[in-house]
Formats: C-alpha cells, sequence, structure tokens
C-alpha cells in the first residue's frame, strides 16, 4: 500500500537519479550500455540521465574493473580504484603511462607518461615489476581473455630494505557473446601484504565470478569466495614466485570448487526446491485422484458442465 | 514499456522487486501494465479461519484485500468482494486439495493455492501457484541452501468445449534463487526467472482438474529440466570459457 501512495507523487529530481544509479550500478558483466540506453529513454530527461551516468559509469566501470584499450596499441589499461591516479585518470605500471578515460564512453581517450611521483621507488618496483611478470604468465596460461596488474598501494616510496608495503594484484576476465545472450566476468584481486619485519608475507584473495544468460529468461550467476596465504619474504624473484603460484593454486581450487558447486547442484541441492519426480517416483496419478479424496465424488466435480 | 521489459531482463533476478518498484516510480503511468506483465515474487497471508496459508496475486485480490482458497473469505475482510460461481468454486476447491498432494509430492513442503475465475468466452481461468523455502531454514531437507526459493505461477484459460474437446492456454513463470555458502567454496548463488507457454486441445473425458494436471505437471518438468540443464549450464559453460579447468591438469601433472 505504501507503494501505492507513492506512485501518487513525482519523484524528484534526486530520486530519479538515485533510480537511474540503482539500474546502471545493477547491470550484469558488460551490459551497462544496454541498460543506460533502457533507463535513458524511460527517464526521457537527458539533463538528469547524464547526471545519474556520470556518478554511475565510473563506480560501474571500477567495480567490475574493466579494461579498455590504450590508443598507442601498448595493450589494455585496467580500471580500478587502487590505479585511479587522478579523476578518470588511471596508472599503468607496466607501460609507465597513465590512461586517460572517458568512463560514459568507456574508451582511454589518450596517454601521457606517469609523473615521478606517481611511481613506486625502485626498490618498490623491483618487487612489483618481478610480480607483474610472474602473474602476467600465469594469466596468459590461464585466462582466454585475461588482463593483470599489479599496483603498489602502501609504502610506495620505500627506499631500501626494512619497510612494509602493500602490493594489489588484479586479474579481470570478461567475455561479452550478447548475440549468443550470455556475459560474463571473472575478476580476482589479491593483496599483498609485506611485513618486512616478521619476514613474512601476507596473501589475500578475493575472487567474484558473474555470469548472465538471457535467451527467454534471465539467469545470473553471483559467486565470491575470499581466501588467505602466507609465504616467506625473500628476494624480489623468490617472493615473485611464490606468491604467483599461491593465486595459481587457490584460483585453481576456487574453479574447482565451483565445478563441485555446479555438479551437486543438478544432483542434490535441486532437489531442495523441486524434485524431478514425486516421493513416489512415478508421474502424479491425475486420472486417479479419487484415492485422495474419499469422501468426494470428483468424478462428477471434474467437468463442469455448461 | 518495451525499454522497461528490457530492462527487467537483465537485472539480477534477485533484485526484481527493487526493480519492479523502481519502475513503478519512474512510469507510474504504466503501473497496471508493468504489474501485470513483470512477475513478482509471491507473498502470502495466514487464512485466520482455518489456519492455513494462501498465496497473494492479482488474481484474488479486490482491492486491497485478498480471497483464501480455504474458506473463500477475504482478508482483510471485504463486503462485496467478487467470488467465483458455486460451480466453479467447486472445481476450485477440489483444485486446491489435489494441487497440495500433487505440491507436497514433488516439493516436499511449500505451499500453494488455486484460484479461478469466469471470463468472457464461456470458458474459465485457472492460476496455480506454488511457493517453496528450500533453505535449511526453511523446508529444505537436505540442508545444502543458505537461500533457497522456487516460485511457480500457472495460468491457464481454459476454453469453451467443442464436440468433446477444450483449449488451455497455459502461460507459466518459473522464478528461483538459490545461494549456498561454505568455508571452502565461498558464496555460490544463481537465481533466474524463465516463462514459457504451452497450447493443448485436449477432450474433456477425463475433467478439467485432470487436463490441467498434466500440462502443469509436464511443464513444471520441462522448465525445471531447462533450468537445470540449459541455463545453470550456459552460466558454467561462461565459467569454463573465462577461466577454462584444462589448466588443472596440466599444473596436476608436475606436482605428482
Amino acid at each position: 500500500m505504501a507503494e501505492e501512495e507513492e506512485e501518487e507523487v513525482e519523484l524528484s529530481d534526486e530520486e530519479k537519479i538515485e533510480t537511474v544509479k540503482w539500474f546502471l550500478l545493477n547491470s550484469p558483466p558488460g551490459e551497462i550500455k544496454y541498460v543506460s540506453k533502457d533507463v535513458k529513454s524511460i527517464l526521457n530527461d537527458n539533463d538528469l540521465y547524464n547526471e545519474a551516468a556520470s556518478e554511475a559509469f565510473p563506480l560501474y566501470n571500477k567495480s567490475h574493473m574493466i579494461f579498455l584499450q590504450m590508443p598507442d596499441r601498448s595493450g589494455d589499461v585496467l580500471i580500478t580504484s587502487f590505479n585511479e591516479v587522478e579523476v578518470n585518470a588511471f596508472l599503468d605500471p607496466r607501460s609507465t603511462q597513465v590512461a586517460v578515460v572517458d568512463h560514459v564512453k568507456q574508451v582511454c581517450t589518450e596517454v601521457r607518461p606517469a609523473k615521478d611521483e606517481e611511481l613506486p621507488s625502485p626498490y618498490i618496483e623491483e618487487f612489483r615489476c618481478a610480480l607483474d611478470a610472474e602473474v602476467l604468465r600465469y594469466v596468459d596460461e590461464a585466462y582466454p581473455k585475461g588482463v593483470c596488474s599489479v599496483y603498489c598501494v602502501n609504502g610506495k616510496d620505500a627506499d631500501g630494505p626494512g619497510s612494509d608495503f602493500e602490493l594489489v594484484v588484479v586479474i579481470s576476465a570478461a567475455r561479452l557473446s550478447p548475440q549468443n545472450f550470455c556475459n560474463g566476468s571473472w575478476r580476482s584481486v589479491w593483496n599483498v601484504e609485506v611485513k618486512e619485519d616478521q619476514q613474512m608475507v601476507e596473501v589475500k584473495g578475493k575472487i567474484q565470478v558473474g555470469a548472465h544468460y538471457f535467451e527467454e529468461g534471465n539467469v545470473q550467476l553471483d559467486a565470491k569466495h575470499e581466501c588467505k596465504d602466507l609465504t616467506l619474504f625473500q628476494s624480489s624473484e623468490d617472493c615473485a614466485l611464490s606468491i604467483s603460484s599461491i593465486i595459481r593454486h587457490h584460483e585453481t581450487e576456487y574453479l574447482a570448487s565451483l565445478e563441485a558447486s555446479y555438479l551437486n547442484l543438478s544432483d542434490t541441492i535441486f532437489k531442495d526446491l523441486r524434485r524431478k519426480l514425486p516421493v513416489t517416483r512415478t508421474l502424479f496419478p491425475w486420472h486417479n485422484t479419487l484415492q485422495f479424496s474419499l469422501t468426494r465424488d470428483i468424478t462428477k466435480e471434474l467437468g463442469i458442465e455448461k | 514499456m518495451e525499454a522497461a521489459m528490457g530492462l527487467m531482463r537483465r537485472i539480477p533476478p534477485k533484485h526484481i522487486e527493487t526493480g519492479l518498484s523502481a519502475l513503478l516510480s519512474l512510469l507510474p503511468h504504466h503501473s497496471s501494465e508493468l504489474l501485470s506483465q513483470v512477475d513478482q515474487p509471491l507473498q502470502v497471508l495466514s487464512d485466520m479461519d482455518c489456519g492455513k496459508e494462501f498465496i497473494l496475486c492479482e488474481y484474488n485480490r479486490d482491492a486491497d484485500s485478498y480471497r483464501s482458497p480455504w474458506s473463500n473469505k477475504y482478508h482483510p475482510p471485504l463486503e462485496d468482494g467478487s467470488l467465483p460461481s458455486l460451480q466453479l468454486r467447486k472445481l476450485e476447491i477440489e483444485a486446491n486439495d489435489i494441487f497440495a498432494i500433487y505440491r507436497d509430492q514433488y516439493y516436499e513442503g511449500g505451499i500453494s493455492s488455486v484460484y479461478m475465475w469466469e471470463d468472457d468466452n464461456e470458458g474459465f481461468v485457472a492460476c496455480f501457484l506454488i511457493k517453496k523455502d528450500g533453505s535449511k531454514t526453511g523446508q529444505g531437507r537436505r540442508g545444502y541452501l543458505q537461500e533457497g526459493a522456487w516460485e511457480a505461477i500457472h495460468v491457464i484459460e481454459v476454453g469453451p468445449e467443442e464436440e468433446g474437446t477444450t483449449n488451455y492456454r497455459l502461460t507459466s513463470t518459473v522464478m528461483l534463487s538459490l545461494t549456498t555458502n561454505n568455508e571452502s567454496s565461498g558464496t555460490f548463488s544463481l537465481s533466474g526467472s524463465i516463462r514459457r507457454e504451452m497450447n493443448m486441445r485436449v477432450p474433456l473425458a477425463e475433467g478439467h482438474l485432470c487436463n490441467m494436471g498434466r500440462m502443469i505437471e509436464e511443464m513444471e518438468g520441462k522448465m525445471r529440466n531447462s533450468l537445470d540443464q540449459v541455463y545453470f549450464g550456459k552460466t558454467r559453460e561462461m565459467v569454463c570459457t573465462l577461466r577454462p579447468p584444462s589448466e588443472v591438469v596440466q599444473m596436476r601433472m608436475p606436482e605428482s
């Protein structure tokens, strides 16, 4: 009833913007453009739409960790909150460039060389670069269309041993196949915290997998997993090797557990919603429902004669 | 409207309610069209007279009250709420009793309601509803699901009898959502909704209930199967495209 009362009142501009943002932010992987087209025509107010889009697209792009091709063909730049150096500008540490993007169009418009203060110190860069090379090798092997990067998010100016720092490994893979009514994305974020005094490296991972299949229906997968691991602090090359093998190990295990979940689904889990066959293991005896109702003479009632 | 329906095909099915109320607020002039075209999660009320629960939908609503199929009374009470004819009400009572047994055999729990009303073409319309909470805190016997809901809406338009046969036009919607959650594999959540139609002209010899029941049973079986095999299967395929599992094999070899 509350809803019906609300309908009477025209939404304020702020409420409209919030509503449009909600639709945009809830777009499945790779589908914000389609959602924006529909929501724009429903709203029928370009100014309000543009305002909502300018707020929602950056959030969506960063949370989905989309990747955009840089205009000079130096590869893809990931759009994440970890490498956002300025509004609409994202660092690509591998090419030491900063990509300027148009969030709503989802394109990279230009690149500029990164400034010194945007890059980590040579000491940190040695670790970052070594890890980047190992992760890149893993991602090339494991993901047909994966993009990865390694950023320093804490202590990037440390100039030598004895200081703590934190790197973040981002892996993003997307497969957009709207002509087959199917889109999906895999995102993983690995926080690598180096604690030099303990000579330990703590690795924390967050994996998120989404898929949308929408031919004559709307079915979505939303899977999330978090895990943790530890390794010894060693030389940059050895650290990179052990961290990338931790990532590889956990992601492989997770994929196997997803497979197991799917197997379990058909075999057992689905039964808790609806069984394939009745508990009697035969089709329901519609022709003989008399057995269920001893007192009523159903046969007479079944056909309502006009 | 086309854009609105487009949006509903993309919004995560578990957010259908929020999405619908957002659309209603953006498009107040299309509210009746939206409400009739977007299937929303089924709500339940308790019939005070017989202590049984029944499902609410557009088909048992009059003003702000809903008619219980058990007592035939409106909740909250409504003076002159519309009722099916006596004859149709008899069939409705039978249908509710038998459909409850059908529901129990397939769902091992859940709630069902059947509503019938006369239509303008000498026939009638019947709406069969099922709602099942399969979570471990609900009626999930095996206890696998953190959250699990199955909701089915079957609307059958029954035509007038012609030379001993009747035409049945069934439109079915199934909405489901399930979440498993455990330490080793995290949160795994699938949600979806599909709608299908089926037309059949069959002899009336065995009666309407038998004909409609068979149709619904066949349709539910097909829809369950396509959700399981096709729809869930496609999302699984997508996961494997994103990160093919063949690597598992390649990786384990050097270790062993």
